[in-house]
């Protein structure tokens, strides 16, 4: 035990000796923490929009302007053509034009129906998607107002049917991005932060020759693991509790779970980071090498998180895969504690497989580590 | 097995892949020796004592230290021996009080032990100015001596030392050899690589590596006098040019 203190006592004063690393390992996943959240967003907002009016009456008017009121819709321009607009979208200067034919509104009067076009620049297939159901909602509200002018003109055949869906939406009520994304991304620079440091940690002390040092000491190889990983821990949960005092005040994201929850948790997901990092550094022989490796899964764990894309719409290989993507259950921990207030009941598939994880990942550090080749 | 012995080496072979880096040595170094281990580079010096000191495995042969077999008790080996390795293997972010406190610590001393032999290292080396300075910022030849004494630190029968006196000036060199010669009168046996051939002199026997294989091994006087020369450099360089 006192040896394990000891090695705990030199990493903690090489860390705070290290002046360039200081900044490095709090400052920077703060700034990142602050830019990120206000920036990844998946809000669909000021569309560019473009229309061809062919109509060009009081009805075509009409529906334009619904557009233009519309907070989703930046109104760019009018059309005189459609080879104009295709042009235009060609050049990125629109994202959806609306065709608006000829005998527009003749043809509501008289035949009850006109069709629209639309085309959406769907290189985005998701925000494609988004504004094709913002373009069809603004259509429907002028559709049902049309109903009732055409109604009160008298012709009583045209029954408004009225079917809304009121959304309730829980746990986040307002649709704050923001609710959403800071808890994901504090859990990435908790990742990054501890996966980076433990990677490089022992490699590093072969690259600069202590490491033979230490094999020739007759300390034991879990000794030796457990007070490289301590520190890397303690870091870890600092930093947790710096993200957490951030979304707080700057973000102002609902803490409802428990908070002793979210830590206990957290130590265990540090665990298994640092058991990887450790694992990386024992096979490889440069901190380049460690960096490069440390990177490749890194994004993967990032990619595959469901922090960006839900996992729900992932091919069913790549689902099996994110059955071994801590990040996975990290990011779904915290959001559940932090944001629906779960219980240890609620997280408990979670905080099992982080649990097999650490003791799988740290007993193939202690295993890999090796004084004697 | 002679009980006499500090290091015993029997048929000892490690290859990599193709490549036989020792080949089949055989040697004894008795208690309280001054040993040198001399070789050209690339002999397989490193090598050899790699696996004398329980890091590196051999891949036949044996070989006991302090009466431990380096392969089923390499843990045990470790606790017996010193090591100072050509490469320097102090923490040049920490202090030289704060790499004793660690090395100390880690071959389990006792905190008012750590504290007692921090004084009395400081004092040997007159460092008392230098005692929370960084490593990194002391002169190479100073280094050396601090990680020399650092490998003392837990009182081990047998020292190792891989070209200690690498890149030193020679007044340094002299005052390392007189730190390894008051160890070797304390009844620790020196184990020691160098390429100074002066250094060799120094030593109570010798043997010259070539091609991973132990080409000579006696007192430095007998050497001369079987190959009939004046220094150890002549020797050396009869042996290493035989070879080629």
């Amino acid at each position: 035990m006192n040896i394990i203190r000891y090695i705990i006592q030199k990493e903690f004063r090489q860390i705070f000796r290290n002046k360039a690393m200081l900044p490095i390992i709090f400052i920077m996943p703060m700034i990142q923490l602050i830019i990120l959240s206000n920036a990844a967003t998946f809000e669909v907002k000021n569309i560019k929009f473009g229309y061809i009016d062919n109509d060009k009456t009081s009805f075509s008017r009409e529906l334009v302007e619904k557009f233009n009121a519309s907070t989703y819709f930046n109104v760019l321009s009018d059309y005189p053509t459609a080879k104009k607009a295709k042009s235009a979208m060609l050049n990125g200067e629109v994202d959806v034009v609306l065709e608006i034919p000829q005998h527009f509104s003749r043809d509501l009067i008289k035949e009850k129906k006109s069709d629209l076009s639309v085309t959406i620049n769907a290189i985005d297939g998701a925000a494609a998607g988004v504004e094709n159901v913002y373009v069809n909602q603004i259509v429907q509200q002028f559709n049902s107002k049309i109903r009732v002018g055409l109604m009160l003109l008298g012709t009583p055949e045209v029954q408004p049917q009225l079917i809304e869906t009121i959304p309730l939406f829980w746990y986040n009520e307002t649709l704050n991005y923001k609710t959403f994304m800071v808890p994901g991304i504090l859990v990435l620079l908790v990742t990054m932060i501890t996966l980076f440091l433990s990677g490089m940690n022992v490699v590093r002390e072969k690259e600069i020759g202590t490491l033979e040092q230490i094999n020739v000491t007759p300390i034991k190889k879990h000794q030796f693991i457990i007070g490289k990983l301590f520190p890397f821990l303690i870091l870890g949960l600092v930093l947790l509790t710096v993200g957490l005092i951030i979304a707080k005040l700057i973000f102002d994201i609902p803490m409802v779970g428990s908070i002793l929850l979210m830590y206990g948790y957290t130590i265990i997901y540090i665990l298994v980071i640092l058991g990887i990092g450790l694992f990386i550094s024992n096979y490889t022989d440069t901190q380049q090498q460690a960096m490069f490796i440390a990177w490749f899964f890194m994004v993967i764990f990032i990619l595959m998180s469901g922090l960006f894309t839900p996992i729900e719409s992932m091919p069913e290989w790549a689902q099996i895969l994110t059955e071994f993507n801590p990040i996975k259950y990290f990011v779904q921990v915290m959001r559940m504690v932090m944001l629906k207030g779960a219980g240890i009941s609620d997280i408990y598939p979670q905080v099992l497989k982080t649990l097999l994880y650490a003791v799988a990942m740290n007993g193939l550090a202690v295993m890999s580590y090796k004084k004697f080749s | 097995m002679n009980k006499e012995n500090a290091i015993t080496v029997k048929d000892l072979t490690k290859t990599f892949g193709a490549f036989t880096a020792v080949n089949n040595i055989s040697f004894e170094v008795g208690k309280g020796e001054v040993f040198g281990f001399l070789g050209a580079n690339g002999a397989g010096k490193t090598t050899a004592m790699k696996m004398l000191i329980g890091i590196l495995k051999p891949t036949s042969g044996i070989a006991t230290v302090a009466n431990f077999d380096v392969i089923s008790h390499a843990e045990d080996v470790k606790k017996s021996i010193g090591y100072m390795s050509q490469r320097f293997s102090l923490y040049n972010d920490l202090t030289i009080k704060e790499n004793i406190t660690f090395f100390g610590g880690i071959y389990g001393l006792k905190k008012a032990d750590i504290k007692v032999k921090t004084k009395e290292l400081i004092e040997e080396l007159g460092l008392h100015d230098e005692a929370n300075k960084l490593v990194g910022a002391l002169p190479l030849g100073w280094k050396q001596k601090v990680a020399f004494s650092v490998s003392l630190l837990h009182n081990p029968q047998i020292i190792f030392l891989d070209e200690p006196t690498g890149g030193v000036d020679p007044i340094t060199r002299r005052q390392f050899w007189e730190m390894i010669y008051r160890e070797a009168h304390r009844g620790k046996t020196i184990f020691v690589t160098t390429h100074y051939m002066d250094e060799a002199e120094y030593c109570d026997r010798v043997s010259i590596m070539v091609e991973g294989k132990i080409e000579a091994l006696d007192t430095p006087k007998n050497l001369k006098t079987l190959y009939k020369v004046d220094t150890m450099n002549q020797v050396f360089l009869k042996l290493a040019r035989n070879i080629e």
